[in-house]
This record gives structure tokens, sequence and C-alpha cells, in this order.
């Protein structure tokens, strides 16, 4: 069915909202191209069956299921494998992956074996005459770009949390069974354990960020951080240098090259604002920076600021709230 | 092990906000009379790569393409790091070209240069993070993919790497020949050439390619895709100081937080 096919994620057993936001960043393009909507559903386990329903429920008209044990979080190999036979079959005009661990692998190989244009990381969608117009963010964050895709087919990797879930817009769908026969010990890559780093609120999906910077100092510094975080009930990240020093787990790196956010409230601390962090912090609904030099960078973006030592204003932010929560 | 780096030349990303600007006409970052540096990550992956040399012997080459005039720093401090051997692929073109144009060029020389293990490039670029160059090398190269890593170790005459994730990090057995990107870590910081490596990086061989060479045709944009605008975003924020001793600050914004009902 030629039209858009969506990749949706179940490797870890069920599917997670990054394949519902595609639906949503499809939308975008299904109606003014009056393209319709297929998934290609690639994972294990049982939580399957409810990832259909739920595609099912955001518009997904064909899902394109693809059960394999060797669908496993980050096996890219298997997940290509399942993919080249899920395109033959569809033969779909845009392909629209999340731009997660496996998707940043999967999509420019995808793109190559299809001879398929490629746009990566985008943050949005729109569509002019017959071409898909994609934005994303060039210059760690200080210049946004627009790249007019006009072939087809083309393969398109969709930054997570860049959309938003969409409303449902319940359809009655098909399901094709595609079978994948691939011996798991005759791929050329394979992930043999998974670590995951503390982090007690999930960042990605946190109403409320509280990041810190190169001017917390250290890891004594984030012992802070974090009882303003558990104050205002959020979690805590970083800008690079606190990830790249080794002061906080990788995973709490917010910005270009970690993670993107968009909380209700983002407090930062001791961060200067460099472009590389701006850029995951943008879509925050409000930004309070806190920063010992007036100059800073971060105050251009912020929308409340306080100038002074965080280590006397974070321990009295914290007291006030816990009062005003008390209260 | 013997190992090609890719090296891309980039406008010092770390510029400050008022120097950084776009030509309308190439849309891209002028790059005129600024400082070019040898883009972040890629310079790790350099330091990745000596290091599996140091453990394990073999060859490491810098391959870098871009206008000839603009690389030699970038070549000769990749020799002083101690990469044996340079090859520059000129090409006055390339900071407008998108990674799917560049690395069908890439993937040419790679095959010119012969035998390799393993390619390394940065996980994205400073300029336009693509991050898509790793992947397209092991397509047309027909090799193992892995992208994000941070270690590599030997092991049985393939490579477990550590690769970052969502939730934290993974270990992932890889077949050679491989082409994995890289990302940052403590252990991987680029090393500063002393005086005596970049006198002896001066004796390197430099090998110098045109895309003609290497049979490249002169596609101009990467596929159907084009870059049709680049713009600085406008801040509409204005930011309000709160002003006084801590304990006022953070009632000020306390009070401020809960008039928009965040607390």
């Amino acid at each position: 069915m030629p039209g858009i096919l969506i990749v949706a994620s179940a490797l870890e057993g069920s599917m997670g909202r990054s394949s519902v936001e595609l639906t949503g960043a499809a939308r975008n393009l299904a109606g003014p191209l009056s393209l319709p909507m297929s998934a290609a559903l690639v994972g294990q386990g049982r939580g399957i069956g409810q990832a259909v329903e739920t595609l099912q429920q955001y518009g997904v008209q064909t899902v394109y299921r693809c059960e394999h044990p060797a669908l496993t979080p980050g096996q890219s190999d298997a997940v290509l494998a399942a993919l080249d036979l899920v395109v033959t079959k569809a033969q779909p005009e845009l392909v629209l992956i999340s731009a997660d661990t496996v998707g940043r692998e999967v999509a420019p190989r995808l793109a190559y074996r299809l001879r398929a244009a490629l746009a990566t990381e985008v943050m949005s969608l729109a569509v002019d005459g017959r071409a898909v117009m994609a934005r994303r963010q060039v210059y760690g964050g200080r210049a946004i770009a627009t790249l007019e895709v006009t072939a087809r087919p083309a393969v398109i990797s969709v930054k997570p949390r860049a959309f938003d879930v969409p409303q449902p817009q319940p359809v009655r769908g098909t399901v094709e069974e595609i079978s994948l026969t691939i011996d798991p010990e005759a791929l050329p890559t394979r992930v043999r354990e998974a670590q995951s780093e503390r982090a007690e609120v999930g960042l990605d999906d946190a109403q409320v960020v509280v990041g810190g910077g190169r001017g917390v100092g250290g890891p004594e510094g984030f012992k802070l951080l974090e009882e303003l975080a558990a104050a205002l009930g959020g979690a805590v990240g970083s800008s690079r240098p606190p990830a790249d020093e080794g002061w906080v787990p990788i995973t709490w790196q917010i910005g270009q090259t970690g993670k993107s956010i968009r909380p209700n409230l983002y407090v930062a601390v001791g961060i200067s604002g460099a472009a590389q962090h701006v850029a995951g912090v943008s879509g925050s609904r409000t930004i309070v920076a806190i920063n010992k030099d007036p100059e800073a960078p971060i105050f251009s973006l912020a929308h409340y600021g306080i100038v002074g030592d965080f280590r006397q204003v974070v321990p009295a932010l914290v007291a006030k709230i816990k009062a005003a929560k008390g209260a | 092990m013997d190992t090609i780096v890719c090296l891309k030349q980039v406008v010092d990303p770390e510029l400050p906000q008022w120097d950084f600007a776009i030509d309308p006409a190439t849309k891209r970052q002028v790059r005129m009379g600024k400082p070019l540096v040898i883009s972040t990550y890629d310079e790790n992956a350099l330091e990745l790569a000596l290091q599996l040399k140091e453990k394990t012997g073999g060859k490491v080459t810098a391959l870098t393409l871009g206008p000839q005039g603009e690389v030699k720093d970038a070549v000769r401090l990749a020799l002083a790091m101690g990469a044996d051997e340079a090859v520059v692929i000129d090409d006055p073109q390339s900071p407008q070209r998108l990674a799917a144009d560049k690395a069908s060029v890439l993937a040419a020389a790679i095959k010119r240069i012969g035998r390799f293990d393993l390619v390394l490039t940065g996980c994205e670029s400073a300029d336009w993070v693509e991050r898509a160059m790793a992947p397209f090398l092991a397509e047309a190269l027909g090799a193992a993919c892995v992208t994000f890593i941070s270690r590599a170790e030997s092991r049985d005459g393939a490579l477990s790497v550590r690769r970052t994730s969502e939730e934290g990090f993974q270990t992932v057995d890889v077949r050679l020949p491989a082409v994995l990107s890289v990302t940052s870590d403590e252990a991987i910081r680029p090393r500063l050439p002393k005086v005596k490596d970049i006198m002896a990086a001066m004796r390197k061989p430099v090998a110098n390619w045109t895309r003609a060479d290497l049979g490249a045709e002169d596609a101009g944009g990467a596929k159907g895709v084009e870059v049709k605008d680049v713009s600085i975003p406008e801040r509409t924020t204005k930011v309000e100081f709160l002003e006084g001793e801590p304990a006022e600050q953070a009632e000020a914004l306390v009070a401020r937080l809960r008039a928009l009902k965040i607390l």
C-alpha cells in the first residue's frame, strides 16, 4: 500500500510513546498528501497485540506486524531485516522512524538500501505542494534548517518528543503478518547486555526538570539540585560538561547530543546557555535560570532570572517551596 | 587493527553567538575568516583509534573531505596526535553538501585506501548534525554498524563496544569490518601532541585526491533533498530578574510559579 509507513517499535515487549508520536507526525503529511498511513510493527512479546490496537486508535489503517525473538532492544540489524521485508511489501512513499538508539542507525541504512532521500532528526513537518518540508536544528541549535524533500521514497527520522501524542482517531484497520526468518547468531552485531543508569523520575516525561551545568562544580553540587527536583516533584538533568566530566550519568545529558525535553518548568542552574544545551530545552514552557554571571547567555532564554550563588539560592528555594506546599 | 578515521573540519562551534552568521548565498554558516577546528566527536574518534592501535597494533589513517586549502591544520593535528598517514579529498563544495552526497565519495576513498578492519566517525558533526555518515558508510562498504559508542575493546578478532542508549549503555559485540560512530567519554579525551610529535608529523605521508579521481559524480544536491532555508530563531522572551537576598529571590520565584499554577 503506497503511503506513509511509520516504524512502530515494540522491541521492549510493548510499544512506547515515541511510536505514537510518529502517528502525530505522519498526520501532518497524510492529510495534505492524501496518503494512507500504515505501520511496520516490529518486536516481540505479549504487548504486540495491544500495540496493534493502539496504532489503530491513532489512525493507522494497515499494520504490518513482524514478530521475532531477535527483535529486542538495540538489535538494529534485526530491525533492518524486518523493515526490508515490510517496505518490499508496502512500497511506501514516505517512511517515518523515531531517531532513537535503533532509529538513528536504521534510518540512513534503510534510505541507502531504498536509494531514498533522507532527512534526520526532524522536529516539524509540513507539506508544500508535493514536497515535504522538514525542519531541524543545525549548528548546535543556533539555527533552524528547512529541508525540501521532493524525492520518493524518502526516509525521515523524527526526534523523540518533538511531536506531541495526537488525539486518537480510531480506524478499523487490517493486520498483515510479516514472517521474518533470520538467525540471530548470524547478525553482525549482537547486544550482549544493557545497563540502566539511575533515574528515579524519567527525564523524558518529567513536567519539571532541574538542569545543572559546569557551574554546579561537581557531584556534591548535584545533590542540592536533586533536593530541589524532589521538592518540585521533578527530575534532574545536566548540560554537557557535567556528563563529560562524569559528575552525573550520561543519560542525564540534555541538549543536542543528549535528550530533548519540553517540561512545564525548566530550572537551569550554573548553566551558561551554550547553543548545544539550549537546543534541548528551548521547548520548555517556563524557564528559570540561576547563575552567578548576570551576562550568561542563558538569561536571554529565561523567563525568570536569579543572579547569585546557587549554593545559597537553591536551599532557600527548597525551603520556600516546602513552606508553600505545606501552606 | 587497521583503522580509517573520518575527520570533518568545521567552524569552531564555541564561537560566541554574535560571531555566528548565515551566508544567504550558501545557506550555511559564514566560514570566511573564522577559526576552523576538527569537529568535536571526530577528534574523540581519532583518539579511540589511536588507543586501539596502541593495544593491538596496525595502522591509523586520517581521511578528510574538504576544500584543500582549509584542511591543512586538521590534517597536521591528526598526524601529530599519532595517525600514521592522511588522505585529503579536495572538494571546494563540501561545506554545502549533505551526508548522503559525501558518503559515496568517502566510501570510494576507503575502498581505494584498501585494507581496513574499522572505520570510525564522530557521532555527529558540530555543524549539520545529520548523524548519518557511519550508517551510510557501513552500507556502502558492506560492514557492520554501531553508532554513539564511547568505548571499544578488541575481543577474539571482533570488537566489544559500549553504545549510549536512552536508558544507559548497551554492550554490543560487533564483527569486523565495522563502521562505528563515536561519542564522548573521559577515557577518549583527545591527546595534546608534543613538540616532537608535531615535528614527526611533518614527515608523514599525505595523499591528495579529488572527487574526480574517485569517480564521484557531481550530483549537486543529495538525492532529492534541498536546503531551502537556514535561519537563526529570534528569542522573544524577556527575562525578569528577581532581586534581593537569596531568601527574597526564592520567595519571589515561588510567588510567580504559584501564579503560573506550576506550584
